[in-house]
């Protein structure tokens, strides 16, 4: 009864070795780092069949190869930057090792939020340009990069400003301009550049004043041309709103401005007390005593 | 009477091993978040540092699934822009070979690095640790632990924060 089992023990020890042996025949050399669009190069060792496996969550790749050649791959083969498992699967045993493809260190593509596309004149740090930078191939550039922001009006360069990306991000805030109008805001990073509009409107008016006139048995009323504190025009479409206020009663008129001002008529009440006002903006107030 | 308790014995331990390895399978991650507080420009709010870090681990876990199903319509959840694309492409050229991989995260230890002055992207660096599993046509070929470090930006959507920029940093 031994005797088989002595055989058995004996085949199994053999085919352990065996494979032992086997699995020692199989040996695989990656280069621990490439950058994303070089050339790779893995060398193995051993005879017979085998699979490569380059895997990973940006890229995946799969050769039946012959074990001893040295694998190559071509340049633009491994484009994205990531950690890649390299297996070498033969017949009795896998071998592996880790390959990391690092960005590209040039710039070739930047994405650029600016916000707001549309903000009032002479804020304070309420532009801000935020820039991503990546490779050729669509990787995030890790390595520090300058990345100048220009803000100009009518083609002249008002503001710039420098910065260095971290992690393949750079960002600035930009104060708006005393004078509205369209702006262009420019990023630049190596031979790249990209722009957006920033539109710049004028602020709330700085001051509102109306004058008041009889005509008939009406008081015709009219502001002065409106503007705001840098002395842009307020835009026509602004909203006046005049109050007549007599006795209880009240007469509320909404007049858009045009041509910068705005002109409406309310009966001509003794005693009555007439304001005027737009947005947050409160104007003088007249108390109608006669011609 | 022996061969039937030598049997039993063997399914028993069978049995617990498939046990541990469905636990393994189901096992949250450990996850840890490095202070907040001098990210910048732009404050992070704490409900805004929960939604991030829970929808990041969701991503994951996404990934995981759309891996090991070879499905990259799951990805439509939490990817988007750049890192969809570029996992769905990584997806359909595994399923082309016949090919599935498992992406198990084991552990996330993340840093946010950036959020921008208007709130519209957050940039996050993660050391993490998970292992890959390598299987062609059914067959397990390779299991590797890996140890590294993404960085990840996010970008909030209706409902959640979504994956726009998922790369290894070294």
């Amino acid at each position: 009864m031994r005797a088989p089992a002595f055989t058995l023990a004996t085949a199994l020890l053999l085919s352990s070795c065996l494979g032992l042996a086997a699995a020692q025949d199989i040996s695989l050399h990656a280069p621990a780092s490439v950058q994303a669009g070089d050339a790779v190069s893995i060398q193995t060792g051993g005879s017979g069949k085998a699979v490569l496996y380059i895997v990973g969550p940006g890229q995946v790749v799969r050769r039946d190869i012959q074990l001893g050649e040295t694998i190559s791959l071509e340049a633009g083969e491994m484009h994205d930057a990531g950690h890649y498992i390299v297996a070498l699967a033969g017949s009795s045993s896998t071998q592996t090792a880790d390959l990391v493809v690092t960005s590209a260190t040039e710039p070739t593509k930047v994405n650029f939020l600016a916000k707001p596309s549309r903000l009032a004149v002479d804020r304070k740090n309420a532009i801000s340009g935020v820039a991503y930078v990546f490779d050729a191939f669509g990787n995030l550039v890790l390595r520090p990069t300058k990345v100048s922001f220009d803000l100009s009006e009518n083609g002249s360069a008002t503001r710039s400003e420098e910065a260095t990306s971290h992690n393949g991000v750079a960002w600035v805030r930009l104060d708006s301009a005393q004078k509205a109008g369209r702006a262009d805001f420019e990023v630049r990073a190596g031979n790249v550049s990209v722009k957006r509009i920033v539109q710049q409107v004028p602020g709330e008016p700085c001051t509102l004043h109306m004058n008041a006139r009889a005509v008939g048995d009406r008081v015709e009323l009219q502001t002065d041309p409106l503007r705001d504190c840098a002395g842009n025009p307020v835009p026509d479409g602004t909203i006046v709103t005049f109050k007549e206020t007599y006795g209880g009663d009240e007469t509320t008129v909404d007049v858009p401005l045009k041509r910068g001002i705005a002109q409406t008529s309310v009966p001509m009440r003794q005693g009555a007390n007439i304001s005027v006002a737009t947005g947050v903006v409160i104007g003088n107030e007249i108390r109608w005593s006669g011609r | 009477m022996k061969k039937t308790l030598q049997r039993n014995k063997a399914l028993f331990i069978g049995l617990t091993v498939l046990l541990a390895l469905a636990a393994s399978a189901f096992e949250k991650p450990a996850v840890r978040l490095q202070s907040t507080q001098n990210v910048g420009p732009r404050d992070v709010e704490p409900q805004t540092e929960t939604g991030v870090v829970r929808d990041y681990i969701e991503a994951w876990r996404t990934m995981d699934r759309a891996f090991s199903e070879n499905n990259t319509r799951l990805l439509d959840a939490d990817f988007t822009g750049l890192a969809k694309e570029k996992l769905a492409s990584t997806i359909k050229d595994q399923a082309k070979l016949g090919l599935r991989t498992t992406y198990q995260d084991r552990k996330h230890d993340i840093s946010f690095l950036f959020y921008s002055p208007e709130g519209m992207s957050l940039q996050l660096v993660d050391n993490v640790e998970y292992d890959v599993q390598i299987i062609d046509h059914d067959k397990v070929q390779a299991t590797q632990h890996v140890s590294t470090r993404y960085i990840a930006v996010l970008t909030p959507t209706e409902v959640r924060w979504k994956v726009r920029i998922f790369q290894t940093a070294q």
